[in-house]
């Protein structure tokens, strides 16, 4: 590919945030891929955005500090964006455009992708219900991941989602089975620091060697982060659909990412939706996150957590909203459980998973899953509703069927949802956890479990 | 086919010049890849279309072909059990044909052209016919005969009929018009942004009934009636729109599933051919047609979904079936109409949406409803639509729900509230509303049971006394309240978790016959009636609350509907409560 001529341009005309205008171009196309060559010989990437028959607007990945109007030389590259992929790109770490960071060779391509991807026709697609063991008793016990789900971490500053996204690819398995497993990470804009805590946690426990990961970060090019979860997601693809490996894709921070977006949408001067965000950030989410998924007649899949901190914890903001309506549920955080000092600070209420009907139950979990599941929520939700009530009236005014509730709601947060960082329960230990505080309610309460469950779980005292 | 020049491309917009001529809506052929689009906007001899495909690596000076007629559809048999992406191309097919990814440019034709069906006519060579009648039948599935009709403009005598196996392009029947000899055959095309005909258009007075307990008892929605169902991310739309498609009293149904996940898709797939009809006992996917455009396939084309599946949902209709079709979720059809409308630099109305939202909007839902169908036998037809709204952040204000509101006769308010408290379905009991309870009542009344409005109307009642009796708790603590507001408290409570309440993901429970609703409704109301008048008799409500049918009545949405003890219920509530007054006495 190198050596090739291209046809040069030095008719740029504009330049407007991270936008370039080039003038008087010919045969160039839709999204095709741009190199851009700076007067000091250091050479930049972007794509082509909006294109018409006498100039092309060009976004540029890299920013555009330092570059001039009348000495930037523009070359159109014939393609858009490509991931060169092969089986050694495991264990490998790259820049936030694809470039490799840890001083190892190139990879050799076996493959060129384009990193926008195909829509997986839905009619190819398996529905994901292999249960995903993560060790965590607020997540297995009450919102049960499965393989090819997409499910987001909520949370704010200062919460330690990244704790939790550690833990979790560290412990993460299919009951009874042993398979082919990696780990892509991609980082959109996040500080050195949170970087390397991942790094190192992928180090320590030998799953860097599983591992690809995607760093822009911090101090990197706001417009780089666009690439950057496509070229995650195109590794996953490859890793999942043409070497049969399970992957877990971890984004963070997606907020970044939206944020790069919305600068580029306000760079074209396009009108804009809620908060500035563009109109189509919906779509743009949707084009990344719904790459997750398993094929029929296929071994592999992708399962992918991205994880976004909401500004001031609001889950109405565009971001935390959108992403819920494609992912397939979302771990809450709670500053609340947090400060209190439970760890994982997951809040079961408003978190949810919308797959975990097909992967829990007999011969996947255990039989009576489904019914303890929603018993707890009912039991707990009942409890917090005590605790607001208390708070306004006094716990003496609260009736002696709300006192059992708010009892439950606190021994729940201790000893159901709070857990050690290394600590990786089974589910039967987090199913049984569950049993022993509903025992505490009266049985006549436990509406939500069969009776048949009831009475072998929870047999009548005579 | 006439040809224009690509002058401008920006995502799913290009923009063509020397396309004098060319009509609005018209469907071209972008590029040299020839994706489909559709003309959207003309000035003077530019053509601005919106591209149902990807538009990488298509540029300027690249040629539009201008085909000179409407995004269409095929319609005929091979429709049903199909799955089809927004501008009905048929994804099973692509999978074979293509892999599992869907690429670019592909061109199939929506109906199987090889496969022969069994047509056997209805009429008889010599017959005078006019549009829309009935020309002969195709047993498509097991549940659904396929009525071959009189296309419009093709009124006239029987030339000549055949019978035997075609395949849907062989003519099927000859028709000496007034305008010459029309050769029929069994598939036609209709426009999907036009409204197919009907001769009257009638009041809906038939409930649609759901197997949904709130929805059927408290909310229904009436067969050829209009309902939204608004409500946060995980509050459970999609859950109720696939409950509906499974349960509804329909006999075709059509699920647009536009703009989401596609792993609820892949549920509807995989779940459909094994679920069978409660009536019928055979597979849900022989009535059903599925347009799936999801939320990572091209932004145009799902902007163009809900009128593939309308046009489809209309054409059955045309045959005198009940249908309903449900669209989720027309936010995100907001979305890509806001999409296209931003890369024309239109000026943008509320929160960005294009001016003509609403309009749009009304446009949509008005192609439901109850009519006389085209044809001389004056067949009834009806058309539901049940719409999903994805309102930003829950918040109803949003243009989308306002829109929608203004049209719709039937409004499922969604609450995340009671989503968190995993009550589902999450439909509030105070905040959602059904205009067609009026309409329908006679039937209710005549069918069901003759005081099944009355004790509607009683149980809304006492939810509604709850709030406010909660609210007044709230403020002094449960213990100010009187036994009387205490039970009914905890009679409401009853409506609520043993009635409302209710679990798609258990097999008994996920289906509930009309008439084991009003078995249920009459049996709580029944314990608050007698409990009323034990309190009168100075009974302690301690003793009445711990009576141990209430654990009864409460499993009582788990028994099958022809149970014993179902039946019983009633009963062992009057025998509970004498019982209880005997002992102490």
């Amino acid at each position: 590919m190198r050596g090739k001529m291209y046809k040069e341009y030095l008719t740029v005309s504009n330049i407007v945030g991270p936008l370039l205008i080039v003038e008087k171009i010919q045969e160039v196309k839709y999204g095709e891929l741009v190199e851009i060559e700076t007067t000091d010989g250091a050479l930049r990437r972007g794509t082509v955005l909006d294109i018409s028959t006498e100039k092309a607007v060009v976004q540029v990945f890299e920013g555009t500090v330092g570059l001039d109007v009348d000495k930037s030389r523009v070359r159109f590259l014939g393609r858009s964006q490509q991931l060169g992929v092969s089986e050694e790109i495991i264990g490998r770490v790259f820049d936030g455009s694809g470039k490799p960071k840890d001083r190892g060779p190139q990879i050799i391509a076996q493959n060129l992708l384009d990193i926008s991807g195909d829509p997986i026709n839905p009619d190819a697609r398996d529905y994901p219900q292999e249960f995903i063991q993560t060790g965590i008793s607020s997540i297995d016990g009450m919102n049960p991941l499965v393989r090819g789900q997409k499910l987001p971490l909520f949370s704010g500053s200062g919460l330690p989602h990244a704790r939790i996204a550690a833990q979790i690819a560290r412990q993460a398995a299919v009951l009874g089975k042993k398979e082919r497993f990696a780990v892509v990470f991609g980082a959109m804009g996040i500080t050195f620091e949170e970087a390397n805590f991942f790094i190192e946690d992928f180090r320590n426990t030998g799953a860097l060697e599983r591992a690809v990961l995607f760093l822009n970060l911090a101090n990197e090019p706001p417009i780089e982060r666009l690439a950057t979860p496509r070229l995650a997601l195109t590794c996953a693809e490859y890793l999942a659909f043409a070497q049969d490996m399970h992957v877990l894709v971890i984004l963070v921070d997606m907020l970044f990412y939206a944020e790069a977006l919305r600068e580029i949408s306000a760079a074209r001067k396009e009108i804009p939706g809620r908060r500035g965000y563009p109109g189509y950030l919906y779509t743009d989410l949707a084009s990344m996150y719904e790459r997750a998924g398993r094929i029929k007649n296929k071994p592999g899949s992708i399962t992918l957590i991205p994880i976004l901190t909401m500004p001031e914890d609001d889950k109405t903001h565009p971001i935390a909203d959108l992403t819920g309506y494609i992912t397939e549920g979302q771990v809450m955080l709670s500053r609340e459980l947090h400060r209190k000092g439970i760890y994982p600070p997951i809040d079961v209420l408003p978190s949810l998973s919308r797959l975990k009907d097909k992967g829990i139950g007999e011969r996947k979990t255990r039989e009576d899953h489904a019914d303890v599941l929603n018993q707890l929520f009912a039991c707990y939700a009942r409890g917090k509703e005590a605790r607001e009530l208390a708070l306004i009236l006094g716990e003496a005014a609260l009736s002696d069927m709300d006192k059992v509730y708010l009892k439950f709601a606190e021994i729940f947060e201790e000893e159901f949802v709070s857990q050690g960082e290394f600590e990786s329960r089974t589910i039967i230990e987090s199913l049984d956890i569950g049993w022993k505080l509903l025992h505490t309610i009266p049985r006549a309460e436990l509406k939500r479990i069969r009776p048949e469950y009831l009475e072998k779980y929870y047999p009548k005292k005579e | 086919m006439r040809e224009g020049k690509i002058i401008r491309v920006a995502g799913p917009l290009v923009v063509a010049s020397g396309c004098m001529g060319a009509k609005m809506y018209d469907m071209v052929k972008v590029g040299e890849l020839g994706l489909i689009g559709e003309i959207i906007e003309l000035r003077e001899d530019q053509a601005f279309a919106q591209v149902y495909e990807d538009t990488t690596g298509i540029g300027p000076g690249e040629p539009i072909f201008l085909t000179g007629k409407p995004l269409s559809v095929e319609l005929g048999p091979g429709l049903v059990s199909s799955i089809y992406d927004g501008i009905q191309r048929p994804l099973d097919i692509i999978r074979v044909k293509e892999g599992d990814f869907v690429t670019r440019g592909i061109e199939l034709p929506s109906l199987d052209r090889e496969k022969k069906w069994k047509f056997t006519p209805l009429v008889k060579e010599g017959q005078k016919v006019e549009a829309g009648d009935f020309l002969g039948e195709v047993e498509e599935t097991f549940l659904v005969k396929h009525r071959i009709m009189v296309p419009a403009g093709a009124s006239g005598k029987i030339e000549k009929i055949r019978k035997g196996n075609f395949t849907v392009e062989e003519t099927v029947v000859k028709i000496k018009a007034s305008s010459g000899i029309k050769e029929i055959k069994m598939f036609q095309t209709w426009p999907i942004r036009k409204h197919r005909d009907v001769q009257e258009r009638l009041m809906p007075d038939e409930p649609l009934t759901t197997g949904q307990r709130v929805l059927d008892t408290l909310f229904s929605l009436a067969k050829g009636g209009t309902a939204c169902v608004p409500g946060p991310f995980g509050s459970g739309k999609t859950v109720v729109q696939h409950q509906l498609a499974k349960w509804s009293d329909a006999q075709i149904i059509v699920f647009v599933a536009c703009g989401e996940r596609g792993n609820e898709v892949a549920d509807l797939l995989l779940s459909f051919p094994e679920l069978e009809d409660p009536r019928t006992g055979r597979p849900l996917l022989e009535r059903t047609v599925i347009i799936a455009n999801t939320s990572n396939m091209p932004v145009a084309a799902r902007e163009a979904s809900i009128y593939t599946g309308m046009t489809i949902a209309e054409y059955f209709r045309d045959m005198g079936y009940s249908v309903a079709l449900m669209a989720d979720s027309t936010s995100r059809w907001a979305e890509a109409l806001r999409e296209i409308s931003g890369r024309m630099e239109e000026m943008p109305g509320e929160e960005g949406f294009p001016a003509y939202l609403a309009s749009r909007l009304a446009e949509f839902y008005e192609r439901a409803g109850k009519v006389v169908c085209l044809g001389s036998d004056r067949r009834l037809g009806a058309l539901s639509v049940i719409g999903a709204v994805s309102p930003p952040g829950g918040d109803l204000s949003d243009p989308v729900v306002q829109s929608t509101l203004k049209v719709v006769k039937v409004f499922w308010a969604l609450d995340d509230r009671l989503a968190n408290m995993r009550h589902f379905p999450a439909i509030h009991w105070l905040l959602s509303y059904s205009l067609y309870i009026e309409n329908i009542k006679e039937r209710l009344n005549s069918e069901i049971a003759e005081d099944f409005t009355a004790l509607r109307q009683e149980a809304m009642l006492l939810l509604e006394e709850e709030d406010e009796l909660k609210e007044i708790a709230r403020l002094v603590g449960v213990e100010s309240l009187s036994a009387k507001e205490r039970l009914t408290l905890e009679s409401a409570r009853s409506i609520r978790e043993d009635f409302l309440h209710q679990n798609a993901f258990h097999p008994q429970d996920t289906y509930t016959s009309m008439r084991k609703q009003y078995l249920m409704m009459r049996t709580i109301l029944h314990f608050h009636h007698l409990a009323l008048k034990a309190l009168e008799e100075k009974r302690n409500l301690e003793d009445i609350l711990s009576l141990e049918i209430r654990e009864k009545i409460s499993k009582m949405k788990f028994l099958p509907e022809e149970d014993a003890e179902l039946l019983d219920a009633y009963v062992q509530v009057d025998e509970a409560f004498k019982e209880m007054l005997q002992s102490e006495e």
